[in-house]
């Protein structure tokens, strides 16, 4: 039987008095897309740190396609693709040279990094301006490189950490591309984002993260049904916020309500039926609403309902 | 050792492409020598001959003596070119305009005062604009009447303290052979003119050794760049030991350093016909200080919060241990305890290694070698030790 790509249990990391990372415990199956969804700070960057082999963990196991990382650490290394947060690459080299410097770091022959680093250069679309400088790229070509060094060893785990922040919407659109057709073709891929809409398009399976623990996991459809028939409103409102939802608290069929900058966001049991009695409330609480959004429950709303907080607060 | 010539060969790839590496490297420190050697060591270095006039009023067997072999031999030597003037009033203008730098007059009746035991004396006068050929003259002329005096100390003894009693013939004899007789006590100078590296020399030396303080820190500070960058990241977890890496950045420091003073050796040899030395010695001394700037880079490095503070606390620690080294002016001889914490500056070790190659053989660069490992030993230690820590992300 082979090995999952990844298993890790029992994961966990302090620095100084904060505990970063808190007894996590997940796993991928080949070709699986898993997205740890949390807010930041959550523990998303401490935990994939600790899988690629970048950070120790105070406890805990990692195991990569069979190899522990605690006493086989090249091995499982090796094993692994890993793409930082930020663009990380050398910007007085071409991508071609960049590329040809991890493929060596990773033991490739001469002629096999070369063949790899023209497959590579394919892939993310960059062979026609493969001599250049990368200083002289734009952000979207470098965030395409960045992804591409992470693929040169033909990882058996490829490990995002979230690569689309800060990127203009063409580019997100064409990294989300990229790593759905790598999932397709057979790559695990660990990847988190503290973007929902991310999360609900790639990913297999989500384990959402807070404060250094996994709350819940699952597939979308699962973590969703943790919600159960609750729907979310979204109000756009000027004037006494906080005193509209002291108010919308006291009605029965409000789960939940949080005042936000620019409104506020309800948990509703059947919101299309009290959506009348909703904006009576709010605007006898004399507040002006400027448009209101009722959603399906989605991955956002399970974390407002396991949390009681936005994702993107 | 693999991955470390992997990231050692791209971080050279980079700075070659960094011209301020290219500019700190060499560009700067050549220019440098330049300027210094040709502001305080006679432009390119070459020595101009003084032009030194004299006046013959005596027209002696002495006086002659004193043309034919002191002047003569002070103008065979290429100190001095030597012109006879007809008179004292027509050569003083001469000095005056600087066309003869100083003169030396051999006043009337010279031969004989001398011949006969009187008080012979010779007239300098100098430029006032010239000192030191003035100086120079003064000592030639002083040089002549201490050997004069040599040989009449030696025929006055001979004849018993009374001349007068022997014939002119006898008195010859006598003095011709004081004045081939060898001096009993000789003084030999190697401290200064064997051992002391000519204007050129000095300052492509000092210079090269100053900068390569600057040079290293591409190397060793870029770990700092890298984690700064993300890069480390990177590096950190591809398959390879953690120590390759600071392995490699450690050989990029010495590469670069070595490179620079190379380029340095030759270039200010081939333009500026500075003399380093043996080269095999030269390649000890070199090698030496780029891992003692390594070291130094190092430590510096290790105790840095960024690349940019290692940069500022490089540039401190390479002026002052330059200063002190003596890069810009020579500070052994100064006073007090200055001369001894000059010692404490690898470049002193290089530069006085170097003048001890250039007065002895090529045992006389192991002391300074030795010390300036010792000092890349010690603070090389520290720095990886501390180094390890940034490596950890």
């Amino acid at each position: 039987m082979t090995a999952p790509p990844l298993t890790v249990s029992g994961l966990r990391k302090r620095f100084g008095s904060i505990q970063a990372v808190d007894g996590i415990t997940f796993h991928l199956d080949a070709g699986e897309t898993y997205g740890l969804l949390g807010p930041n700070g959550a523990g998303k960057t401490t935990t994939i740190s600790m899988v690629a082999g970048l950070l120790s963990p105070d406890s805990g196991d990692i195991t990569v396609a069979g190899r522990r990382m605690t006493t086989t650490a090249d091995d499982a290394k090796a094993l692994i693709g890993y793409v930082p947060q930020d663009v990380a690459i050398y910007p007085d080299l071409s991508a071609r040279e960049n590329l040809m410097f991890f493929a060596r770091l990773y033991g490739l022959s001469a002629t096999d990094a070369r063949r790899r680093t023209d497959e590579v250069l394919q892939t993310i679309g960059l062979a026609d301006r493969a001599r250049e400088r990368t200083k002289q790229y734009s952000g979207g070509m470098k965030r395409r490189l960045n992804i591409g060094i992470g693929l040169l060893n033909r990882p058996k785990l490829l490990i995002l950490d979230e690569p689309t922040v800060g990127v203009d919407p063409q580019s997100r659109n064409a990294i989300l591309e990229s790593v759905a057709q790598l999932s397709r073709e057979g790559m695990a891929v660990l990847y988190t984002t503290h973007y929902m809409e991310e999360a609900e398009r790639l990913c297999d399976r989500v384990g959402i993260i807070d404060h250094g623990k996994l709350i819940a996991e699952g597939s979308q459809e699962q973590l969703v049904s943790l919600v159960g028939e609750e729907d979310r409103v979204t109000l756009s409102a000027t004037g006494d916020i906080p005193h509209a939802v002291d108010t919308l608290r006291s009605q029965p069929w409000i789960k939940q309500a949080d005042a936000a900058n620019d409104g506020a966001v309800l948990v509703v049991d059947g919101a299309r039926a009290h959506l009348p009695a909703i904006l009576q409330e709010v605007a006898a609480a004399g507040v002006g609403v400027r448009s209101v959004e009722v959603s399906e429950p989605d991955l956002e709303s399970v974390f407002l309902h396991l949390t009681g907080r936005a994702l993107r607060d | 050792m693999r991955p470390a010539f992997l990231i050692a060969a791209k971080d050279l790839r980079e700075r070659i492409r960094d011209r301020t590496a290219i500019l700190i490297a060499v560009v700067v420190p050549l220019v440098l020598a330049f300027i210094f050697s040709a502001i305080l060591g006679g432009g390119s270095g070459d020595t101009r001959a003084i032009p030194l006039g004299y006046v013959d009023e005596d027209g002696g067997a002495v006086a002659e003596d004193f043309v034919q072999q002191v002047l003569g031999q002070v103008e065979k030597s290429g100190i001095a070119t030597v012109h006879s003037e007809p008179s004292v009033a027509t050569a003083t203008p001469l000095v005056k305009s600087g066309k003869l730098t100083a003169l030396i007059v051999i006043p009337p009746s010279f031969t004989q005062a001398v011949q006969t035991g009187g008080t012979a004396s010779m007239q300098v006068i100098g430029n006032v604009d010239s000192p030191i050929s003035a100086a120079i003259a003064w000592s030639i002329a002083q040089g002549y009447v201490a050997e004069l005096n040599r040989i009449r100390i030696a025929v006055l003894v001979a004849a018993g303290g009374n001349p007068a009693s022997l014939t002119t013939d006898q008195l010859n004899a006598l003095a011709a052979k004081a004045a081939s007789a060898q001096a009993a006590v000789v003084v030999q100078d190697i401290s200064s003119e064997r051992k002391q590296l000519d204007a050129k020399s000095f300052y492509a030396a000092g210079m090269a050794v100053f900068f390569v303080f600057f040079s290293v820190q591409f190397g060793v500070t870029s770990l700092l760049e890298e984690r700064n960058e993300g890069t480390l990241a990177r590096l950190l977890v591809a398959p390879i030991d953690r120590i390759s890496i600071l392995v490699g950045k450690l050989l990029t420091s010495f590469t670069v350093g070595v490179i620079s003073m190379g380029v340095l050796v030759v270039a200010t040899s081939v333009l500026f016909g500075a003399s380093w030395g043996n080269p095999a010695g030269v390649a000890i001394l070199v090698v030496s200080a780029v891992l003692s700037a390594t070291g130094i880079t190092a430590i510096i490095a290790g105790f840095a919060r960024d690349a940019e503070q290692a940069g500022n606390m490089q540039t401190v620690v390479a002026v002052v241990l330059g200063l002190l080294g003596g890069t810009f002016f020579p500070v052994s001889q100064a006073p007090g305890i200055l001369s001894t914490l000059t010692f404490i500056a690898p470049q002193a070790w290089f530069l006085r290694g170097l003048g001890d190659l250039r007065g002895g053989d090529l045992s006389g660069v192991v002391v300074p070698a030795l010390a300036m490992l010792a000092f890349a030993v010690v603070t090389g230690a520290v720095g990886v030790f501390r180094l390890r820590r940034v490596a950890e992300v």
